[in-house]
């Protein structure tokens, strides 16, 4: 069993002729914040779903929080979150209301729930809107809450896809104040962005181009290994070659 | 060129029930000038945008567009404008000829009649021009619906939001597409909740909770940061980040991708002095490893700066 | 004139590009006519009927003879005495009973009265009524021939059917069934156009154009025009091939009054399309405010007569109802303009109605 929470070799999906996923191996620490970069259709998506478990590997191999993706995938499921910035809560239920479906869903006890619900709405504070519809409060608290109630079964992993687009600076800082929290509580964080200087905030990144992984390591490093300012410039030199910077 | 501003709008505030989504903004657009709206989601930039290009009436001020009123000049000025909506609105069953050659036909024009005009964008799109536009990738439905804005040769250029969810290599071609377009003097108003690309404007204004915040060169709204700031760097980002907020004279500290972003309240001390004084300050609280340096501002503190002074007040 | 053209252009080719819905649209009214025609039709054949004969002889056998040369009875059994006819009745094995008394052609001789019982399975009263009738008929035309006349003068009424003299469910269902097909094709569809574009953020880009609002609506609903027509057309066809359905009237005014018919439910359509946000919205305000009525309240399925006076007050408002009448008209009475004017002139003014409301709400700008 790897020590990982995430370790792929390898991995590999094609669909039809179109290698979407083109062996990529890496492994994420424990309590470790990875960024999963890539443009629109590098691949990205494809490797997330494989690792969340629903999709099969063409070949390759990975397991996540222990468990093999292929052989093991509901165990997986069990011990991840998810959250994309698309679709996360239901918008006509209220913050209580989600939490407990969510809770019910992975299978935690209704004491749990009801305990680790008060933590999660003091942690944001959100205390005195337990009973609001969700689409009547801000986006950017709906984004900390949709990532509070992801960690409310305690997952070992948690993947976050796209999460914080479109929030003002501050929002977004907070939500990653949170991220920051959670990984030094030891869960490991997955995060698929195209908001290259929010994949600064990671510990390590890697890029992802044409389904293969072009650049990974700690940021700073990425970013010197290419001669580069910022990541943008590193991204835009790996997919447009031809491009001057 | 005419004196008189691309856009001139005067106190507009618009309410959706008890919510002023614009909240008496007032700004200018000289001719020519290549003008960013920066401001996250829900901040007015949309209903500002739809006030100015006729599909919303204001409740309160004026606005005019190329000297039109946008209230009673209507017809006028909808022949006049080149507008882009935040969502994708093109047709995705029809291919991309066919969107543009339907936009050129709305407008009572061709597409040949604007060769010339969309040529730059027309050469990356030429490929592909009988794909569906809906099974183009985000980064050219993008260019198809700048295409399809500047079919009619319009005189203004209004823009709401058109690089979110696109990667970053195409908001870069994207913007370089609208200097050009700026460079052969269409005036642009460009709305964007990304904070980097501020710095692609002439102008550009802040904006949060239906106000602008603040409007300048983006050079200048960064130079004028108040106060000493200072990036911090070290292994533990959030014990660091603790700490620092614990300092006496902390007016600010936020995590800014690898490093820190800290603010001092102190105008009158030097910050040579101040970064000396926090260095002792978190090697005494454990950080020894930590590195202190004193930066310029970015759009982004400078943001944060103004909405932080706007909850104050 | 360019910009209007265009968004035609662009219309169809949403229609066209639509292959499931254009077939769906186009298969529609032919699957509706052979489902009508075949299935729900309210004529009846072939009546399993047991004949109850205690003494057979020649006037009886005269009767039996007729049943069973008609179309439609089916003579299932010939029994002596009613024992086992409950039990026929509940096995479903019949459907009628025929109950002659004893000695039947000498009670005919000496012109005493001749007590016949007939029985009729009355689950269904509508089918239950017109079994009765139709055997009733055959009963009477027997009796008629076979009593030898006395010496009063005997007064016979005879009563027909005029128009649809065999009672031909499908010469009604077809009027009623291109009423339908029309409210669909024309007020659903257009509904549906507007609000996707609403939905889809689209009609944000048609609104900052010059090209008026009007223009929209009219480019819009042309295309459907068209398949309303071809609708039309293919029910008439295939009413004809298949079930000879007759028009005795004339053609053209027929195709006329169809495209006022249409335009009134163009109209509606624009009316929804005005007050539903979504494409579900107004998928739903259709179904409920248009079809239910159109089936329910037009006469189409329910006679109106036999509507409470509340329902029927309601079927006044739906245009489907003045639209039946008049296509039947056309087709199975063979009537003219010079009787169905006040229907015609009633559509119309629900068809001016409808485009005022239509045109007074339609926005130019957003809210």
């Amino acid at each position: 069993m790897s020590t990982y929470a995430i370790d792929a070799h390898e991995l590999t999906r094609r669909f039809g002729q179109f290698t979407a996923v083109d062996a990529i191996t890496f492994h994420v620490e424990q309590g470790e914040v990875f960024g999963f970069l890539g443009a629109n259709g590098a691949g990205k998506t494809t490797a997330m779903r494989m690792l969340i478990g629903l999709l099969v590997p063409t070949s390759g191999s990975a397991t996540v929080a222990g468990y093999d993706i292929s052989t093991q995938a509901e165990q997986v499921r069990r011990r991840i979150g998810y959250m994309s910035q698309r679709f996360s809560l239901y918008e006509d239920l209220t913050v209580q209301e989600n939490i407990t479906l969510y809770g019910g869903i992975y299978g935690v006890s209704d004491r749990d729930i009801t305990t680790r619900t008060g933590g999660i709405l003091a942690r944001i504070g959100l205390e005195h809107a337990g009973n609001e519809l969700v689409r009547e409060i801000p986006l950017g608290w709906k984004q900390q809450l949709a990532f509070c109630v992801a960690l409310l079964h305690r997952p070992g992993v948690v993947f976050l896809d796209e999460p914080t687009g479109g929030v003002d600076p501050i929002t977004r800082r907070r939500f990653w104040e949170l991220i920051y929290e959670t990984a030094a509580q030891g869960t490991s964080v997955l995060v698929t962005t195209h908001y290259l200087d929010e994949a600064e905030y990671c510990n390590r990144i890697s890029i992802m181009v044409d389904g293969a992984i072009a650049a990974m390591g700690v940021p700073s490093a990425v970013r010197n290994q290419f001669g580069a300012a910022t990541l943008d410039d590193v991204f835009l030199r790996l997919t447009r070659p031809g491009a001057g910077v | 060129m005419s004196l008189e501003p691309a856009v001139d709008a005067q106190g507009l505030v618009r309410r959706f029930g008890d919510d002023a989504a614009l909240d008496n903004v007032s700004l200018q657009v000289q001719p020519g000038e290549l003008y960013g709206v920066i401001g996250p989601d829900g901040s007015g930039k949309t209903t500002l945008f739809r006030v100015l290009v006729t599909l919303l009436l204001p409740d309160e001020g004026s606005a005019r567009v190329l000297g039109r009123d946008v209230v009673n000049d209507l017809w006028d000025l909808r022949a006049r404008v080149g507008y882009m909506p935040g969502r994708f609105s093109l047709y995705p069953d029809l291919s991309v000829a066919e969107n543009l050659g339907f936009f050129a036909s709305l407008f009572n024009t061709t597409v040949a009649a604007a060769r010339e005009t969309i040529a730059p964008i027309w050469v990356q799109l030429e490929q592909f021009s009988a794909r569906r536009a809906g099974a183009l990738s985000g980064g050219m439905k993008q260019k198809l619906a700048l295409c399809c804005a500047l079919v009619h040769r319009p005189e203004i250029l209004i823009l709401d939001e058109p690089t979110t969810g696109v990667d970053a290599v195409s908001r870069r071609e994207f913007w370089g597409l609208l200097r050009r377009l700026r460079d052969e003097g269409l005036p642009i108003v460009v709305s964007t909740p990304y904070m980097d690309e501020a710095g692609l404007c002439d102008r550009v204004s802040l904006m949060q909770d239906g106000k602008l915040l603040v409007t300048d060169r983006p050079a200048e709204i960064e130079r004028r940061y108040p106060l000493p700031l200072f990036a911090v760097r070290g292994d533990n980002v959030l014990g660091l980040l603790g700490a620092l907020r614990r300092f006496p004279h902390a007016a600010s500290v936020w995590p800014f991708g690898e490093s820190l972003h800290y603010t001092d309240a102190r105008t009158d001390s030097e910050p040579g002095m101040i970064a000396r004084e926090l260095s002792q300050y978190v090697e005494s609280a454990g950080f020894r490893e930590a590195s202190i340096q004193p930066i310029a501002a970015g759009i982004e503190d400078a943001f944060m700066w103004y909405m932080s002074q706007g909850q104050a007040a | 004139m360019k910009a209007f053209l265009g968004f035609v252009r662009k219309e169809t080719l949403h229609l066209l590009r639509d292959r499931q819905t254009l077939a769906i649209l186009l298969l529609l009214p032919l699957i509706q006519v052979l489902i009508f025609g075949f299935a729900v039709r309210t004529d009846v054949r072939k009546i399993p009927i047991a004949v109850v004969d205690p003494t057979p002889d020649i006037a009886t056998l005269e009767l039996r003879d007729r049943l069973a040369a008609s179309e439609r009875f089916h003579v299932v059994g010939v029994a002596s005495s009613s024992q086992n006819l409950e039990t026929q009745f509940r096995a479903g094995s019949i459907r009628q009973a025929l109950v002659l008394p004893s000695e039947v052609e000498r009670r005919l001789g000496r012109g005493d009265s001749l007590l016949i019982q007939l029985l009729t399975d009355g689950s269904d009263p509508n089918t239950g009524g017109i079994m009765q009738g139709y055997a009733t008929a055959v009963i009477h035309r027997w009796y008629g021939d076979a009593a030898p006349a006395q010496d009063g003068l005997r007064i016979e009424p005879t009563s027909r059917l005029r128009y649809n003299p065999t009672l031909e469910s499908s010469h009604l269902f077809v009027p009623g069934l291109v009423a339908f097909v029309l409210t669909i094709m024309s007020a659903m569809m257009t509904a549906i156009s507007i609000t996707r574009e609403k939905e889809t953020g689209t009609m944000e880009m048609l609104l900052v154009s010059p090209i008026r609002p009007a223009a929209i609506v009219v480019g819009k609903v042309i295309p459907y025009i068209v398949l309303g027509f071809s609708g039309v057309i293919l029910v008439l066809i295939a009413a004809r091939v298949v079930f000879q359905v007759p028009l005795r009237g004339s053609l053209t005014l027929l195709l006329a009054e169809c495209g006022l018919y249409i335009i009134t439910a163009l109209a509606l359509g624009i009316v929804i399309s005005t007050k539903a946000p979504t494409q579900r919205t107004a998928m739903i305000f259709a179904l409920a405010g248009l079809m239910m009525p159109t089936m329910l309240l037009s006469g189409f399925i329910f006679p109106l007569d036999s509507l409470p006076g509340w329902l029927q007050a309601i079927s006044f408002m739906v245009p489907a109802r003045w639209f039946l009448v008049v296509v039947r008209g056309i087709m199975i009475k063979g009537a003219g303009l010079a009787t169905l004017w006040q229907e015609t002139l009633v559509l119309l003014g629900m068809t001016a109605f409808f485009l005022l409301v239509g045109s007074r709400k339609l926005a130019i700008r957003l809210s």
